[in-house]
């Protein structure tokens, strides 16, 4: 341990909240970075750590809160204000010009009517390689170093006026395992020279293998902290453990508050009557297997079915296969391989509109991104995936006035704030977009609904109203797929629960009261036991 | 939609806000070159608009254009960029001009200007399936594409004209020549074609697919949000190729009208390169059909007046072309500022 930790904090963070629409990014987060620690900050995607780096970075203003530099309270305007104030960040991805070299591009940041003083700029990059351990030749081309080389480039530049703080925004996800093990060799040496290191992650490994202290982030919240003293005495898998129960469990408590219209059963399984369990399978799926994409996870082979009326959850880490689970699911992505029923209907190679016709939906956790419009009314998202069939359209032709009367009623019913249904579907609040989406997904013919993240983003009042939508969908007798990043979520809503792990189904649990435990562990991609 | 009265006002007022302005501003150029403003527009108004041969003309000219224009809108709504419809309006006029003159010999004429229409659709549907197959299959930006499809096209129209299609009977380079009682027949007594028609045919016929029907309203979603529209269950492959053919088609059209209407003969070296010319009066009336007759009107105007006026007072005829950038400036401005306002009204 250096001798600099648990000193006065290099940089401490006090109530730091920042609000977008329809979104608490930061709520109320307070934080101290000491000089001398690498600080893992480890989340999901969405809780809120990319906002909490923009701050620091000078990008965004938090809207409550304040920041203290060793004791001094500073608002950081800017990122030039932010580099002046010796805090140095590295962005997720690579901002160097390709075609220039590693002094260039180093030498860019000097004021125009400056000479580039070459000289004194060799020097410094040797001084800063020498300080991080790395050798790179400053004359080659950015273009032509590796990944890895183009990051550590980063963090000399990051580190070029002398930073105090260095900010890593998940530097290992574009790395190698050697790149990863080099980086944290770096960071070794610069937490050694009393710098104060960032290190922001939503690997739940890398944060244990090179945080000295790990603070986990969810939902815009500080979900809990653990310190130095508590990290080293606690092994591996206890360690492993608390944080899991950081990350994923931690709402649960926090939605207590909202608890009152929450009917729930022992472990926090909400009660519903039983589904008939000996009904016939409405979707099945067996050994599916999708194509490899780059940078996405594909389905290595994938079985399971799900009963009318039964909530079936899918559980893991971001980025295990979900999305080409729901997508296959919905028939927006063919299968490789492998059968899918639906209804005893064999539909492997149906895409979405005939997967449709057989009564499957997907709501997708991409809502503006693929699930809507922005730029077309909210009548017009409402019947986005029926263009062309009756009774909206007659041999055709649209029936506008039907559309916009069919948007009031589902508006009305659905109690979606809008002012109109001619508003622009992108003027909508998040939790108001969902309600359109949920809406246009779950009738009357449905029969299998895919629900991809149902609450990301969402305050607490529209993922209760989310949530309850779902119960509802079942209840109604719709087999209902659940895929969430959100433990307590699944363990409210789902009967069975199956666990992915690097596009492998890695075990399914029965929602019973030791679930979460065996969950915990499937997550990590040890087997069931 | 439904569009209320205030709208209506406001919508209009954007749009003559920025003609007024970009005329005053021109005005204030040709007086830097020494012209006098109100006597060159005055000349160009009568010249494109109050006398009867320049309105004939005027008409004339707006046949080609607005079938390029109902071509650019359903590609532009659908989010492609279709910027070579000059290549695909030269191909498709080279192939009227070729087959006329050639069916005319054993064909009545309604016939041969209705194959000689089909087949030009046709041409230019086939010279735009490059573009169409590059952005279906590998995203490649079309604007580039469609730019290089044309330049390919000019020349080729050129070799076509000086090599197969050459009439040997004529020195200059050029195809046979359909005869004039034969082209495109003339509305009553005037000297203009029934191609004015065909051409304003088309143009409520795409405004009305694309506000009123499943498939134009299909293709706006993929302009909109291809992922959207992926997601939708929609093929997105299918209806880029559907898109291209259209638009090709109908500026394949406008060549077909040209020649079968005003020119019976083509030219090596004839390239009017409407179709450039067109693009800013699409955007200038925001891909609305019915506001781009307008716009068409106005432009055919300037353009016929400002080729007398070119004649007559010394003033280039590239000075029409400095009023439509201006006309774009301002309205982007006007666009602007009102943007801003709303801003600040809702805060």
């Amino acid at each position: 341990m250096n001798p600099a930790a648990g000193q006065a904090p290099q940089v401490s963070l006090h109530g730091i909240t920042k609000r977008y629409p329809g979104v608490l990014a930061n709520d109320d987060i307070s934080l101290a970075f000491h000089g001398g620690e690498v600080h893992a900050l480890l989340g999901e995607n969405g809780a809120g750590k990319s906002t909490l780096i923009g701050i620091l970075a000078g990008m965004q203003q938090p809207d409550d809160g304040h920041i203290e530099i060793a004791g001094k309270r500073v608002r950081i305007t800017s990122p030039r204000e932010s580099l002046r104030l010796r805090i140095g960040t590295v962005f997720q991805h690579v901002l160097l010009v390709n075609s220039l070299t590693v002094i260039e591009n180093l030498m860019l940041g000097g004021a125009w009517w400056q000479k580039h003083d070459r000289k004194s700029a060799l020097g410094r990059f040797h001084e800063i390689s020498e300080l991080l351990g790395v050798e790179i030749d400053p004359d080659v081309p950015i273009g032509r170093l590796s990944l890895g080389q183009q990051q550590q480039v980063e963090i000399i530049r990051a580190l070029w006026h002398g930073g105090n703080v260095l900010v890593l925004d998940e530097p290992t996800s574009m790395l190698t395992p050697q790149g990863v093990e080099e980086l944290g060799a770096v960071m070794r040496r610069l937490s050694g020279q009393g710098v104060a290191i960032i290190f922001v992650t939503h690997k739940l490994r890398e944060a244990y293998a090179f945080g000295d202290r790990i603070s986990v982030l969810r939902q815009g919240q500080l979900a809990g902290d653990i310190p130095p003293e508590r990290l080293q005495a606690l092994g591996e898998e206890e360690a492993t453990n608390e944080i899991i129960r950081l990350m994923f469990r931690a709402a649960g408590e926090v939605a207590g508050a909202d608890a009152e219209t929450m009917v729930r059963e022992g472990h926090g399984r909400r009660a519903r009557a039983d589904f008939d369990r000996s009904g016939k399978d409405a979707i099945t799926l067996n050994h599916v297997v999708t194509r490899a994409e780059p940078g996405e996870c594909a389905l290595a082979d994938i079985s399971f079915s799900v009963k009318p009326g039964e909530v079936f959850g899918i559980a893991g880490v971001d980025g295990n296969g979900q999305k080409h689970l729901a997508e296959v699911l919905a028939g927006q992505r063919p299968a490789l391989s492998g059968a899918i029923e639906v209804n005893g209907t064999v539909a492997a190679h149906s895409g979405v509109p005939a997967r449709r016709r057989l009564g499957v939906r997907y709501i997708t956790d991409e809502r503006l991104g693929e699930g809507t419009v922005a730029g077309h009314s909210v009548a017009t998202n409402l019947v986005l995936k029926e263009i062309g069939a009756p009774p909206f359209w007659r041999d055709g032709v649209t029936l506008w006035r039907r559309i916009f009367s069919h948007a009031r009623q589902v508006i009305e019913t659905h109690d979606i704030r809008t002012p109109s249904e001619h508003t622009l579907l992108g003027r909508l609040s998040g939790g108001n977009i969902q309600k359109v989406l949920l809406a246009r997904e779950i009738s009357a013919d449905s029969s299998v609904v895919i629900f991809n993240k149902p609450t990301y983003g969402l305050d607490l009042q529209n993922t209760r109203l989310a949530r309850e939508r779902i119960i509802k969908a079942a209840e109604q007798g719709i087999a209902t797929i659940v895929i969430s990043t959100e433990l307590d979520e699944l363990i409210e809503l789902c009967d069975r629960i199956g666990v992915m792990f690097g596009g492998e189904m890695a075990g399914i649990v029965d929602n019973q009261a030791n679930a979460e435990a065996q969950i915990g562990r499937l997550m990590t991609g040890a087997k069931a036991a | 939609m439904t569009a209320r009265p205030g709208e209506v006002v406001s919508s209009v007022s954007r749009v003559l806000v920025p003609i007024v302005l970009a005329l005053v501003v021109g005005g204030l150029i040709l007086l830097a070159l020494g012209k006098d403003p109100l006597a060159y527009y005055d000349y160009v108004l009568q010249r494109g608009l109050f006398s009867w041969s320049g309105f004939q003309q005027t008409v004339i000219r707006s046949a080609p254009l607005l079938l390029i224009a109902s071509g650019l809108i359903v590609a532009f709504r659908a989010g492609i960029w279709n910027l070579g419809v000059d290549g695909q309006f030269l191909l498709a006029a080279v192939a009227a001009a070729a087959l006329a003159p050639l069916l005319i010999t054993s064909l009545p004429s309604w016939l041969t200007i209705v194959i000689c229409c089909a087949v030009s659709i046709l041409v230019a549907m086939a010279w735009s399936l490059v573009p169409a197959f590059l952005k279906a299959q590998y995203g490649l930006n079309e604007i580039v594409t469609t730019l290089m499809m044309t330049f390919l096209g000019i020349s080729f129209a050129n070799v076509l004209v000086k090599l197969p299609f050459d009439d040997p009977d004529n020195s200059v380079p050029q195809t046979m020549t359909l005869p004039v009682a034969d082209r495109l027949g003339r509305l009553f007594d005037t000297t203009i074609h029934s191609g004015i028609i065909i051409a304003l045919l088309a143009v409520f016929a795409v405004h009305f697919v694309m506000t009123r029907t499943a498939f134009g309203l299909r293709l706006q979603i993929v302009g909109a949000n291809p992922r959207a529209a992926k997601h939708a269950g929609m093929s997105v492959g299918r209806l880029t190729y559907a898109t291209f053919a259209l638009s090709a088609g109908l500026a394949g059209l406008g060549g077909a009208v040209e020649i079968l209407g005003v020119w019976g003969t083509m030219r090596a070296d004839w390239n009017p390169a409407y179709g450039l010319l067109v693009v800013p009066l699409v955007f200038l009336a925001r891909f609305n059909g019915i506001a781009v007759i307008g716009f068409t009107l106005f432009f055919a105007i300037l353009m016929i007046g400002g080729e007398s006026a070119s004649r007559r007072l010394g003033v280039p005829n590239f000075y029409v072309l400095v009023l439509v950038a201006l006309l774009l400036i301002f309205l982007a401005l006007v666009e602007y500022l009102d943007h801003i306002s709303r801003q600040r009204k809702k805060a």
